[in-house]
């Protein structure tokens, strides 16, 4: 494909607290800009059909597919990548709880992974629901559930594969890191 | 992977500041909505749908969910489907709502997905989604249905045609079926409501439009009447996996029930027809009935009535009855 045959446009963000204007093909997704614009490669591409999580990062505070995010419809947005978490070289809780459960095998969906748990702790603290809070008590409808059990871990994760099962270890990781690790 | 991604055709992309904006583009250019994108991107990567043209509707400020003055609520088009699904109002007044559209998909699709985008995603019938299959009547007219006669274990049990066996996979819409929602949308000439029930069309002879829209007409709100159904409802899903995966069948019910007897009633199916499948017939059968194992086992008969099983779907039809007892059960004995 030749650059100049297509529209290009340019697109403004904040990356990992880092602002960023770059020009791009609109057929570009998130992914893709990441990845090979911007050579934040942590970020994984997998199915790149919004099927797998590899690819999940944070837009605007919400954790998405970035695959099938087009780049140039997040014009202004705020990003935040698994290369924006750690604090220089002292890794964030979750990444450390990772390690100590083992919590991957080849790694390669990891960066998705945790990209997705760190949101999805941010998610059960303000109340957010999953289809498992249902089993639960009517009353944790409104409020949501106060603790996050092993099958609301695994529903809220349901969006995140690993070919090499490491979900027991994923999980066990995320449930350590209850409930201060979503900041 | 990657070369098949760029087989996207390029395409000219507009963000559209207001409604009149977007309607304006729509009607210049002829291109497609695009919002969430998590179904018509994926779409356009597979070249099924190529638009000359997509007009950004993210920023139109259709995102909020309001209290209307009848009890009910109003739900921007715009807004996502996690937003919906955990704003109190849907939560306290319409958990039948929350249910669904959380037993479908992802919380990263349903970050993404808005209610307008959740009512135009196209059926994942695997002959549509595959343009190496030549057959498929709703991607290119008048081609046949590779389904009618191949894997179509998936596939619809009501209101198909010889055109088309696709189902919608919504499972939101099930619940706005029982919820009785209406469709508010503007085009250029005004703006007109569709009742759910009006809003999704069975294939007949034209299984590539799947609804009652006109082109360039944009969807703004889905509406809820007031519902008396907050306590005793439930939705159930069922499908190959536990989660994230497309419905088999599924059930919406919604019921009052006063000193043990059914008194009103509502229950639409999924993953059936191209459509919602509300079932009166099931609904008559409830209504005025203790609420038991008995009427529920009735009510499944009678709604599973007419179902026409295609060569690998009969199972469908004994799992379909299974399910609405079941759902019937949990709504009746909700704690």
């Amino acid at each position: 494909m030749t650059a100049g045959s297509h529209p290009e446009h340019t697109v403004e963000l904040s990356i990992n607290g880092v602002p960023v204007a770059v020009q791009t093909d609109v057929r570009s997704t998130l992914l893709d800009l990441l990845r090979e614009r911007l050579q934040l490669t942590g970020t994984k591409k997998g199915c790149d059909h919004g099927l797998c999580g590899a690819c999940t990062v944070n837009v605007n505070g919400r954790r998405v597919v970035s695959c099938l995010t087009l780049a140039v419809s997040i014009d202004g947005a705020t990003v935040l990548t698994i290369e924006g978490l750690a604090d220089g070289e002292q890794l964030h809780p979750l990444q450390q709880a990772f390690v100590d459960h083992d919590g991957f095998q080849c790694g390669y969906c990891t960066p998705g992974q945790i990209s997705s748990a760190h949101a999805l702790l941010g998610e059960h603290a303000r109340g957010d629901l999953s289809a498992a809070s249902f089993d639960g008590p009517y009353t944790d409808l409104a409020r949501g559930p106060e603790t996050l059990s092993t099958n609301e871990i695994r529903e809220r994760m349901a969006g995140n594969i690993c070919r090499c099962g490491a979900y027991p270890n994923i999980v066990e990781a995320i449930a350590s890191c209850l409930p201060e690790c979503g900041r | 992977m990657l070369a098949r991604v760029w087989q996207m055709k390029a395409f000219d992309f507009h963000r559209a500041h207001d409604v009149d904006d977007a309607l304006a583009v729509a009607g210049t250019t002829g291109g497609s909505y695009y919002a969430g994108g998590t179904n018509l991107l994926d779409l356009m990567k597979l070249g099924v749908t190529q638009p000359s043209s997509l007009i950004d509707i993210g920023r139109l400020g259709l995102d909020e969910i309001t209290a209307t003055d009848s009890g009910g609520v109003l739900i921007g088009s715009g807004v996502t489907n996690s937003a919906i699904a955990n704003h109190h109002l849907i939560r306290t007044r319409y958990p039948v709502l929350s249910h669904a559209i959380l037993s479908g998909a992802t919380t990263q699709l349903r970050n993404m997905a808005t209610a307008g985008g959740n009512l135009m995603q196209r059926t994942r019938c695997p002959y549509f989604m595959d343009v190496t299959f030549r057959a498929c009547n709703k991607r290119r007219p008048g081609s046949g249905c590779a389904a009618l006669d191949g894997f179509n274990r998936e596939h619809a049990l009501f209101g198909a045609s010889r055109s088309c066996v696709a189902v919608h996979p919504s499972d939101m819409a099930v619940a706005l079926a029982i919820l009785d929602a209406v469709v508010h949308v503007q085009s250029r000439e005004g703006a007109r409501s569709i009742a759910l029930s009006e809003f999704f069309q069975l294939p007949q002879d034209h299984p590539e439009q799947d609804n009652a829209l006109s082109p360039g007409e944009l969807i703004v709100g889905v509406e809820l009447p007031p519902s008396e159904y907050a306590f005793h409802s439930w939705y159930l899903k069922v499908r190959d996996r536990h989660s994230y995966a497309f419905a088999l069948v599924s059930v919406a019910v919604g019921m009052t029930i006063d000193d043990g007897i059914v008194t009103s009633a509502a229950l639409a199916l999924g993953g059936v027809a191209a459509r919602p499948w509300r079932s009166p017939d099931a609904e008559a059968v409830l209504v005025g009935n203790v609420a038991d194992i008995t009427t529920f086992g009735r009510a499944a008969e009678v709604a599973m009535n007419g179902a026409s099983p295609l060569s690998q779907n009969q199972f469908k039809v004994d799992l379909a009855k299974h399910s609405i007892v079941r759902t019937l059960h949990m709504a009746a004995t909700r704690r």
